[in-house]
């Protein structure tokens, strides 16, 4: 086995408290050194149900999930319901533990299981499958082990400890981890049980010869996720309003901001619903606050009247969309794609309005900070689109990242002196939307500036804000505000990093484009199909609105063909490729998945043999291709 | 006063104001109907504003769709003329943004009571330093006369031709229940109280509903004209304490029926001075900044954390 790399899963029951323990252990590989990157799959429900978390570290950058695992570490589920007798629908959960996570385990891996709670007679197969795979099986009496020394609840303790036993950890970084969320008796109890088990375990006899891998960094790393850098980025822009209504995974980001904005003087606002939640966001703008709001799909489409009236009457605005698998309440938990042309065109009239997608959880930080600089300089509303996987993967991304000067700057704003300056109309009112702004954007007052008021509409209106629906006006208001999009667009093409990632040798023949999350599973399936011999380089778009034509029209031209990678049935952003470009479609065919789990690097290089090298092999029941035009 | 926005608390350094101050410079024609009890609302706000003594510059008027959101096209000061039903939850959040602002919204009865009912329940229930004006006609006006949340049991129009089976909302009640800590009802053809009511609605600390009974002649002309309307204050025959929860609750009641049967009582219904507006609340446990939020943004000098200092839990 490879010494490289180690992918550790750990499994049991949803409420178990596998969260917080993959985490501890995600951040004890760190601390050692290697890069971390994790992977949840849990269920819509809140005690019980199979949920699993992977971690994958290496002492080379880690950009995705990975594929397959090598060591599970299955818990018992505390709240499986077992059929009484008989067969039951959601069948056997008390060794689901087991039995849903077989099937991805490596050859050569290590299986330990809690013998107290989990019996193998139960597994179909189990020992052929042992035998055929050379697995190695460490039943392990975890619970009475955490019994003896603290308290059952322990037992994901005991696993941990084992597992270090097994890949040669000693529990010292643990010990430190314990202690920085616990204390007194708690504390001590946990220890113990670690240590215990860490004992009992280092005396058995190993078969296996995994270990876990060395590396170090250059720097202090961070251990967070996309909500998170989301977050970050907000706070760092200046963000002290938010208002919202829970829902998965939105939720993530939301808590985040409540968590921090009361000690950094911001509000947050949990309210009556998604309608409210966007509309507080837009009066807190209005009145000269940076705000935010956002949901997940659901949410975000009773967001949509409130999106038109940001659009019309051109307050700043961002909003958050973290999708999940639609349509309607679909698989809360589970990350697809399929939002985008619902984030595009929802809400009546031309679509006004920026979207960025953010890759990795670097680039949710960085856009994060973008779209409230467009938002406040542009008078526009923003959407950040993530999805349940960037939302919840933690990864370690260098501190340095987010050592950098904050940006209040409320954008396009007068201040009073300016207002005194600015054009009036002969009423005495402030000309708050001029027509003749080259760059479409004509800049705001604030309530309670002196002589700076004006009436904000949702309705068209002239200069000074009264409705009026003259042919003449009409036209200058809607091209001055769709000049704005060609304006960011010139902005966005003009910074120093670009939005849109590039990857792989420049001279490749073959591309593969992506947009938003599946980035990082893309550019290892890259370095794959590279080292097999192929000419691949990839380009992951994150502007999906103004969209990046030049880069995207660059980056077709300069390929043979490309393969579009997306996470939905109906290929939603090569549509928009195609549409943006009005060419290429002979060049672009899809690469699709919608099952609800993210693309693993190894099913992107089988989708490209199959469609670039015509491999005989079908996809995957998994994934599914879409062949280009006239294919 | 403050440095950013000097607009605010101008008045209360001695500035005189002027209730023309409030018609704008070049008044654009109005949209509303000869005889339209909108017009009431108007000058009845125009009065109220010296009175209550805030300026067009330090006032936010937030108005919801429909005849009724024309307000703030022909009163002057800062002003948001939003979607149906979503004054409050934009108004409110103006409010938390910048407390030095007077925010008043507005509306009408099928915005305020329908689409945005839930809005309605909840920024009462919060208690917002704000008013809230819903000029209740029992009709939807601008979509030409259709069957409102306060229109009669058995109102006929062409969404209902069968007269509407359902009874009216009851505004007054709702605004209680829900926690409005300022509740009256005026009419149009009342512009003495009216403006009164408004002044005091304005200058109250917290949520203030005022359901205001706006005649639409266009649509409505089978609906009482609001006369002769009787100040429940003024009457002999209601004696009932605006500060008794309970005898209010009564009172809103039997003017709620009352108003069916083609009698009109108008006046304070509940007052609470005592409970705390959600900002006093909300600074107290913390979730608020004692300082105006906006105007940490004209600061130069103000401090930004950074989430880089909020990096300890990652580590
Ligand atoms: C979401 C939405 N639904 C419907 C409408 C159409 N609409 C405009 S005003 C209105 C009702 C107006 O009635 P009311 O709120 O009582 O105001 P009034 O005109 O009587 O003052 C409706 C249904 C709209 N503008 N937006
Ligand atoms: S339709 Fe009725 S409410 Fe609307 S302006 Fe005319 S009279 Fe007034
Ligand atoms: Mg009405």
């Amino acid at each position: 086995m490879t010494g490289d790399e180690l992918i550790w899963r750990i499994a049991g029951g949803s409420g178990d408290g596998i969260d917080s323990t993959s985490q501890n252990f995600t951040k004890a590989l760190m601390r050692t050194g290697l890069d971390v990157f994790t992977h949840r799959h849990y269920p819509s429900r809140i005690r019980g149900g199979h949920t699993y978390v992977e971690v994958r570290a290496a002492d080379h950058a880690v950009k995705s999930r990975g594929d397959g695992y090598d060591f599970l570490l299955a818990l018992g589920d505390s709240f499986a319901r077992n059929p009484q007798d008989g067969e039951a629908y959601y069948g056997n959960e008390e060794v689901k533990p087991l039995t849903e996570n077989l099937d991805e385990l490596r050859e050569g891996g290590v299986i330990v299981y809690d013998e107290g709670l989990l019996d193998t007679d139960e597994v179909e197969n189990f020992d052929e499958r042992v035998e055929a795979n050379d697995w190695h099986v460490y039943p392990l009496d975890l619970r009475s082990l955490a019994r003896e020394h603290g308290r059952e609840i322990m037992r994901n303790t005991a696993g941990v400890a084992a597992t270090a036993a097994l890949i040669d950890m000693d529990t010292g970084i643990f010990e430190e981890l314990m202690a920085d969320t616990m204390s007194g008796e708690m504390l001590e109890t946990n220890v113990e049980v670690l240590e215990e088990a860490h004992a009992v375990v280092s005396e058995m006899e190993f078969t296996h010869d995994l270990e876990v891998p060395t590396g170090s960094h250059d720097e202090e790393q961070v251990l967070l996720n996309g909500s998170h850098a989301v977050a970050y980025g907000a706070i760092d822009e200046g963000c002290r309003f938010i208002a919202g209504y829970p829902m998965t995974p939105w939720t993530d980001v939301f808590t985040i901001m409540t968590q921090h904005l009361p000690s950094i003087g911001g509000i947050s606002e949990q309210v009556e619903d998604e309608i409210a939640a966007a509309s507080l966001a837009i009066g807190a703008s209005h009145a000269g606050v940076k705000a935010m709001s956002g949901s997940s799909g659901g949410g975000f489409a009773l967001m949509s009247e409130p999106l038109g009236l940001a659009e019309m009457t051109e307050t700043p605005l961002v909003l958050v969309e973290a999708m999940r698998a639609g349509p309607s309440t679909g698989m809360p938990t589970k990350p697809e794609q399929g939002d985008l042309e619902h984030i595009l065109y929802t809400s009546q009239g031309d679509s006004n309005r920026v979207v960025f997608a953010p890759g990795t959880v670097a680039e949710a930080y960085e856009q994060s900070r973008e779209a409230f600089r467009v938002a406040y300089e542009y008078q526009i509303p923003v959407v950040i689109v993530i999805d349940q996987k960037l939302s919840g993967e933690l990864a370690s991304v260098p501190a340095s990242h987010f050592d950098r000067e904050p940006n209040p700057d409320l954008g396009s704003v007068l201040s009073e002196e300016e207002i005194q300056e600015a054009p009036h109309h002969a009423s005495g009112t402030f000309n708050r939307f001029r027509h003749d702004p080259e760059d479409g954007v004509s800049p705001r007052s604030i309530p309670g500036q002196k002589d700076g008021r004006f009436l904000a509409t949702g309705n068209e209106h002239t200069p000074q804000g009264h409705i009026e629906e003259s042919p003449d006006n009409r036209v200058a208001q809607v091209d001055r505000r769709t000049r704005k999009l060609d304006s960011i667009r010139e902005d966005l093409d003009e910074q120093e990093h670009s939005n849109q990632t590039y990857y792989g040798p420049e001279d490749a023949e073959h591309g593969i484009m992506v947009w938003g999350s599946q980035q990082g599973s893309v550019e290892e399936a890259v370095d794959r199909l590279n080292e097999q011999g192929e000419s691949v380089k990839m380009l992951g778009v994150s502007d999906l609105m103004p969209y990046p034509k030049a880069d995207v029209t660059a980056f077709l031209e300069s390929v043979d063909e490309c393969l579009v990678v997306e996470m939905n049935i109906t290929a939603q952003f090569r549509g928009l490729t195609q549409k943006e470009l009005g060419r290429f479609g002979e060049k672009m065919s899809s690469l699709l998945k919608y099952n609800g789990n993210p693309f693993e690097p190894a099913e992107v290089v089988e989708g490209f043999d199959i469609q670039v090298n015509g491999g005989d092999e079908p996809p995957t029941a998994q994934t599914r291709i879409e062949p280009a035009a006239g294919d | 006063m403050s440095k950013s926005f000097s607009a605010i608390g101008q008045a209360e350094q001695g500035e005189e104001i002027d209730r023309e101050a409030f018609t704008p410079g070049i008044e654009p024609q109005a949209t509303w109907c000869p005889g339209c009890g909108d017009f009431s609302v108007l000058k009845a706000l125009k009065g109220a504003m010296p009175e209550v003594g805030r300026t067009p510059d330090e006032t936010l008027l937030v108005t919801g769709i429909g005849c009724s959101g024309k307000l703030n096209s022909y009163f002057e000061s800062y002003a948001m003329h939003s979607i149906h039903g979503r004054s409050l939850p934009i108004a409110r959040a103006a409010k938390l943004a910048n407390p030095g602002l007077e925010v008043i919204a507005a509306g009408g009865d099928g915005d305020g009571y329908g689409i945005g009912g839930n809005h309605f329940m909840h920024t009462a229930r919060e208690n917002h330093d704000m008013t809230y004006i819903v000029f209740d006609n029992e009709i939807f006006g601008l979509t030409k006369g259709q069957t409102s949340p306060t229109s009669p049991k058995g109102h006929e129009s062409k969404t209902q031709p069968h007269g509407s089976a359902k009874d009216p909302i009851r505004p007054l009640s709702l605004a209680l229940t829900s926690g409005a800590s300022y509740v009256a009802r005026t009419a149009a053809v009342n512009p003495r109280q009216a403006t009164e009511i408004l002044t005091e609605a304005i200058e109250h600390d917290g949520f203030a509903h005022v359901d205001f009974l706006t005649q639409c002649p266009t649509w409505n002309k089978d609906a009482k004209q609001y006369v002769p309307y009787t100040d429940v204050q003024d009457s002999e025959d209601f004696d009932f304490d605006v500060h008794d929860r309970q005898e209010a609750a009564e009172m809103m009641h039997e003017t709620e029926d009352k108003l069916y049967e083609g009698e009109v009582l108008t006046g304070r219904f509940y007052i609470d001075e005592d409970r705390r507006s959600y900002g006093e609340e909300k600074r107290s446990t913390g979730e608020m900044p004692e300082e105006p939020l906006a105007e940490r943004y004209f600061d130069e000098e103000a401090d930004w954390e950074r989430s880089y200092d909020l990096l300890d839990a990652h580590k």
